[in-house]
């Protein structure tokens, strides 16, 4: 016999050679901890390099802080992969780019918001103060000024148009969840997805002329605008309160109707408060999608430089349209001035959008089903 | 405090679709009723026709006549909201008001209805309730507590009290203890022998040594086949059903060798 050692071994441990399989490792190469952080620090550092000669050679006029963290996390991303190849083997180089691929979407998708909150606070910086939030632009040339009259106009028409959409798409949403049924539901179904796609200007013109007929022509004020922001938040109310009442268990509604509870009461007490905090949500989507229309109102309010606290009566300004008016109208020496004016507006719009959205969670927070003992 | 229901020439539709045929029924006061047979018989449907919680499956509909102490809950004018203040329910899965606290749980019938209530009756009524229930001792320091913190047997011991809270005439139970382990479940049938006292109780069950020990009067159901309207195939004592029934059907079904 002529089989060498090892082969000999394996036919007494595994019985016939052929069977007994061959020894497999369990493990294997890997990189040591904090590869990946390192090679995403190293990218980034790579492209800031990169960047900063562009910068200091004049070929761009600053310093890309997107392109670094762009460009930094791609690099990342190949190195890492082939890296992990060389090391680690196919399955697990896979594995790595998949996962820095995911990351470098979450980054793509962060850096716009990122840089835009950032210029915007930069440029909102220069008329941060106190005359900003209590002044309007009543006999206001050059320097100074505020935007009050357009702070209080925005609240004042979003919470008109809040007063008005909430409880009409709340109740649309209720009658198509809880009583709607055949081809009837179906219809406002249809309506409602139509009415979400209506472009906002649109939704100003309709307004427009649904005054002009009722008050005669050239009528501007905030109600107005209050209208033409309901027909642009009703849709959006009704969808998210609708999809909300459909989570509520039918359990809950069957427990309700088995202890003598009418359909009415069992909507109020328990399908409205079990589901409260997803509502509060959806009016807080609702609101942010037209606190910050531009289009609508400039039509139907049109704009002032003065206070108006008076929701039916003449024009109205809101801070959308106090940023299009001061941008558009910055001209001749102090136009810096009116530039700023607008940033900083449009910086108190994003805080004002910030506030309420954390006041909703809080509301929802508050009204959530209670776990746990 | 307990009322019979008497079930004549019951049929019930979803649609067109023929679901249960001719049942006939006369369920005693102060006793337990449990409907057996295989999935998709028709038992469930026929429990819920008996408080007319069917109505609120779209399509569902009744024909016959079923008489709680000789008055008709399908006549003229009935008034389903009334018949179920009347008739409670406690379904397959716990479930208690998320919303609420234990002690609103209980009061959830009478709270719910807009009812006014002094606290001292409230409290009273609670305590009466849990204690019904067995789950006042387990949770007498925590009514405060969400419900939905609880156990499943407990939260299901939560809903029989709630449902017993409103006082109704007959108790009707759709597998109560399908989703509870076997101590939670011997609470529950242990409560159901107490509660016998004082309500008509009539319970859905999948478990046949559960029917067996529960109940005074066994009704079996059956299908003929898919797409085949459930019937009514032997409704006699307990005792009689799980020993010597008189249908083929029934031996088969009780003593396992069914299908």
């Amino acid at each position: 016999m002529t089989t060498t050692a090892p082969e000999a071994e394996a036919a007494a441990v595994g019985g016939a050679p052929g069977i007994h399989s061959p020894h497999v490792p369990l493990t294997g190469g890997t990189l040591p901890r904090g590869t990946t952080w390192m090679v995403l620090a190293g990218g980034w550092l790579f492209a800031g390099a990169f960047f900063g000669l562009l910068w200091a050679a004049g070929i761009t006029t600053t310093f890309s802080l997107v392109g670094t963290v762009f460009f930094g996390t791609v690099l990342f991303d190949l190195v890492l992969y082939v890296i992990s190849r060389i090391v680690e083997g196919a399955r697990r180089a896979k594995d790595r780019l998949v996962t820095s691929l995911v990351s470098t979407a979450f980054v793509i998708a962060l850096l716009p918001l990122v840089s835009l909150i950032w210029t915007v606070v930069l440029g909102g910086m220069a008329r941060l103060d106190v005359a900003f939030f209590t002044q309007s632009m009543r006999n206001v040339v050059g320097e100074g000024g505020g935007a009050l009259h357009a702070i209080i106009g925005t609240l004042l028409i979003t919470l008109a148009a809040a007063v008005i959409s909430v409880p009409i798409g709340l109740l649309t949403s209720i009658y198509l969840v809880e009583y709607g049924r055949g081809p009837f539901a179906r219809a406002i179904t249809f309506l409602v997805d139509v009415m979400t796609g209506i472009p906002s200007i649109v939704a100003g013109l309709f307004v427009f002329a649904l005054f002009a007929l009722i008050a005669g022509p050239a009528v501007r004020n905030g109600f107005m605008g209050a209208v033409a922001l309901s027909v642009l938040m009703i849709p959006v109310v009704v969808r998210s309160s609708e999809e909300i009442l459909r989570l509520v268990p039918n359990e809950l509604r069957e427990a309700s109707y088995a202890l003598g509870v009418p359909k009415w009461l069992t909507i109020l007490k328990i399908v409205l408060p079990t589901s409260l905090a997803g509502i509060v949500t959806g009016v807080m989507l609702a609101i942010a999608r037209v606190i910050g229309e531009t289009a609508p109102l400039l039509l139907v309010t049109g704009f002032t430089f003065s206070m108006n606290y008076n929701l039916f009566d003449d024009r109205m300004m809101t801070l959308p349209v106090f940023v299009y008016t001061q941008y558009t109208q910055a001209a001749g020496v102090s136009a810096q001035a009116s530039i700023d004016r607008a940033w900083t507006a449009a910086l108190t719009l994003i805080v004002i959008m910030l506030v309420l959205n954390l006041a909703g969670r809080l509301i929802a927070k508050i009204f959530a089903p209670k776990r746990g003992l | 405090m307990s009322k019979s229901i008497d079930v004549t020439d019951l049929n019930v539709w979803y649609s067109d679709f023929l679901a249960v045929e001719g049942v006939n029924m006369h369920i005693e006061p102060r006793s337990v009723t449990a409907f057996i047979g295989p999935s998709g018989c028709g038992k469930s449907t026929f429990l819920r026709t008996l408080n007319r919680m069917h109505e609120v499956i779209p399509g569902a509909r009744v024909g016959g006549q079923v008489l709680l102490d000789g008055d008709d809950l399908y006549g003229t004018g009935v008034d389903p909201v009334a018949v179920r203040r009347q008739i409670g329910m406690v379904f397959q899965r716990p479930n208690p008001f998320p919303t609420m606290s234990i002690r609103d749980n209980v009061l959830a019938g009478v709270k719910l209805n807009n009812k006014r209530i002094a606290k001292s009756d409230a409290d009273d009524l609670v305590e009466r309730s849990l204690r019904g229930a067995n789950l006042w001792n387990e949770v007498k320091d925590r009514l405060a507590k969400p419900g939905a913190g609880l156990s499943g047997g407990q939260q299901q011991r939560l809903c029989i009290a709630r449902a017993i809270a409103v006082s109704p005439q007959v108790l009707l139970m759709d597998e109560p203890c399908s989703a509870l382990d076997p101590i939670s479940t011997y609470a529950i049938e242990e409560l159901i022998a107490k509660l016998k006292t004082e309500y008509t109780i009539v319970i859905v069950t999948h478990n046949m040594q559960q029917a067996s020990r529960v109940s005074d009067k066994t009704a079996f159901f059956n299908i003929a086949g898919t797409g085949k309207p459930g019937k009514l195939i032997e409704y006699g004592e307990t005792a009689t059903m799980f020993t010597t029934p008189r249908e083929q059907a029934t031996e088969d079904y009780v003593s396992g060798r069914f299908g």
